[in-house]
């Protein structure tokens, strides 16, 4: 059954905002309506389980950081570090968010529908059947996966205010070992990280990319078949596990 | 106040810090409540160990005097400053800036306001001077010469106050809602490598320019040399005080605009520059050869201001978060949107900016 608390959160310092939260989460409630929210840190984060919130208003820094379950809404633009090392979930953002969008996550998913700042998904991973993924709906900036070692990334360029700049930032995927990083349409290769190329995508891509588009259009209102009309490219890693030798030798 | 001695034996100051800033473009007065609640908002991304802020347009009836703002040790070292502005200025006005007891604020200096015109008769050594430069040579010989003073702005129809403490604190210490400007710029420290002590907070400023920084200039070392070559002296021990001279270098006296002056701070990269059409490269090529020494490495989002307006600009690869919103006649940047949007609910649009291209907002004339 749940149950649902509405708090406003005006002028609620971050601290207090989320012992309440914690609170209510221990006493049963299910369902979060979170008013006016205006620079709160750390919401969402490290909570377990399948908690909903909607949130009106910008978050602070860390928003479902650790997170492992919960379904976030933000109807609003996000700052830095959304989804910082998550588990599990889902986190919508109906506007544009800042830098390290997803850092280290390790499981669930995050749509963005516009513009993202710097070094999103950089550190992302997958183990089994944790496949962590990240679907931007505007441009992105600089480093997009860096250091990637699994999960998806997906990068549309379709809802951006920044039309004269490239879909994606420089050093993309620079380093990643692991995953992959999806584009719609294409990416110049100056763009690209050392040794690493755009590709054709294939057929089991793009059955990837449907599936992922298909629930990103549904949470945000879009048309999935508009989304669907472009070709993609995808980046893949030219080495995997380059330093696994190292410490132990297999 | 105290400033630590062997102040030679730091290397860098990395900082969480925060910074806001707003102008309006046609000159409409804004009050001192809007960046002191913006900075309150960003409470958490200092430590208590400076705060400050940069107003533009507060001394209007005074508009054409230079308005010197010193914070002393003591009455002693007070007392040896104003023997030096005698010596090269006539005191219009002097008073102590406005203060009020503020239980966060311990320790407080003794903060001295002057509004000061140039001597008709210069002293001998500095008779051929400009007048900005007779300025800056002032305000480098007590920063550098007097002990325990400290000049913390000198530009006109503008003024820096600063310290130790929360922003909002300090705000209240030097009595901020009494003030409006068409420009204010404010600050939140997070001091780690150099001392929190009152000369170290932002902003920092030389003439009208002032700046916050949220960051770490690695380049420290090498660009304060390259100022010393130029008469520039840095005595206040934190960093962002060689982006103050750098600016009035690059701008005031060797004539760079603001854009070039941008790309000298944080240049393309040389594949970028590669890419470019022949004048471009050229250009460029030639800022990264002149001006080598005055790169600034590291990371950094700053907001400089002058008497003509604001700017905003990222390191190259954008170490430190950057927004800016626009409302009608009004531009914000900051650290944080959940600032702007607490003083400025509704915006008409908000963006990040790409690392190391700045965003440029004029005054109107």
């Amino acid at each position: 059954m749940s149950k649902k608390v509405t708090i406003d959160a005006k002028g609620v310092y971050y601290r207090q905002l989320n012992e309440q939260i914690r609170e209510a989460i221990a006493a049963g409630a299910t369902e979060f309506v979170l008013k006016n929210v205006n620079s709160q840190r750390y919401i969402a984060g490290a909570v377990d389980g399948h908690v909903k919130f909607d949130l009106d208003g910008v978050p602070g820094q860390d928003l479902g950081s650790f997170m492992r379950g919960p379904y976030v809404r933000v109807r609003a633009n996000a700052q830095d570090g959304v989804g910082n090392t998550m588990d599990d979930g889902l986190i919508v953002i109906e506007g544009l968010a800042g830098d390290v969008v997803g850092y280290a996550m390790r499981g669930g998913r995050i749509f963005i529908k516009g513009d993202v700042g710097y070094r999103v998904g950089i550190h992302m991973k997958a183990y089994m059947e944790k496949l962590p993924t990240i679907v931007i709906g505007g441009k992105a900036g600089d480093f997009l996966g860096e250091y990637m070692a699994g999960g998806i990334l997906l990068l549309l360029g379709m809802f951006s205010d920044k039309p004269s700049e490239p879909i994606a930032g420089r050093s993309l995927g620079t380093g990643m070992h692991g995953g992959v990083i999806y584009v719609r349409g294409t990416v110049p290769q100056e763009q690209i990280g050392p040794g690493l190329t755009a590709q054709p995508v294939d057929e089991a891509d793009l059955a990837v990319i449907q599936g992922i588009v298909k629930d990103y259009a549904k949470e945000l209102k879009l048309d999935a078949k508009a989304i669907m009309a472009e070709s993609f490219v995808k980046i893949r890693p030219f080495s995997h596990r380059p330093y696994g030798n190292l410490y132990v030798p297999a | 106040m105290k400033a630590p001695e062997r102040y030679y034996d730091f290397q860098k100051d990395i900082s969480g810090c925060g910074v806001f800033g707003v102008i309006d473009t046609k000159k409409k007065l804004i009050k001192g409540e809007m960046p002191i609640s913006a900075m309150a908002c960003m409470h958490d991304r200092g430590n208590g160990l400076g705060g400050g802020f940069a107003a533009y347009g507060i001394y209007p009836d005074l508009a054409d005097k230079y308005a010197f703002h010193l914070m002393c040790d003591n009455q002693g070292a007070l007392e040896s400053a104003e023997q030096v502005l005698k010596y090269y200025f006539t005191v219009h006005e002097s008073h102590p800036i406005p203060t009020r007891k503020v239980l966060a604020i311990k320790n407080a200096p003794l903060v001295w306001r002057y509004f000061l015109t140039p001597k008709k008769e210069r002293p001998q050594e500095v008779r051929e001077m400009g007048e900005q430069d007779y300025v800056v040579n002032a305000v480098m010989h007590i920063n550098h010469k007097v002990a325990g003073a400290f000049v913390f702005s000198s530009g006109k129809n503008m003024g820096a106050f600063k310290g130790v403490g929360f922003p909002e604190d300090i705000a209240d210490f030097f009595r901020l809602e009494e003030y409006s400007a068409y420009i204010w710029t404010g600050h939140n420290r997070f001091p780690t490598n150099t001392p929190g002590w009152w000369g170290g907070a932002h902003p920092f400023t030389l003439l009208d320019w002032s700046i916050v920084h949220n960051g770490e200039i690695s380049s420290y070392g090498i660009n304060r040399r390259y100022l010393c070559e130029h008469d520039y002296l840095c005595t206040l021990m934190t960093d962002t005080e060689v982006v103050a001279y750098e600016l009035d270098l690059l701008i005031r006296k060797h004539g760079l605009s603001k854009e070039m002056a941008c790309k000298v701070f944080a240049p393309p990269f040389w594949d970028e520059i590669a890419r470019m059409p022949k004048q471009e490269k050229d250009v460029y090529t030639a800022l990264r050869m002149v001006y080598g020494s005055a790169l600034l490495n590291g990371p950094f989002a700053i907001l400089v201001a002058d008497n003509t307006g604001l700017f905003g600009l990222n390191d190259r690869i954008k170490l430190r978060p950057l927004v800016v919103a626009e409302k009608d006649n009004m531009v914000f940047m900051s650290s944080e949107e959940s600032s702007i949007r607490v003083v400025q609910p509704e915006l008409d649009r908000v963006w990040m900016p790409k690392a190391g291209e700045p965003v440029i907002v004029h005054l109107e004339a």
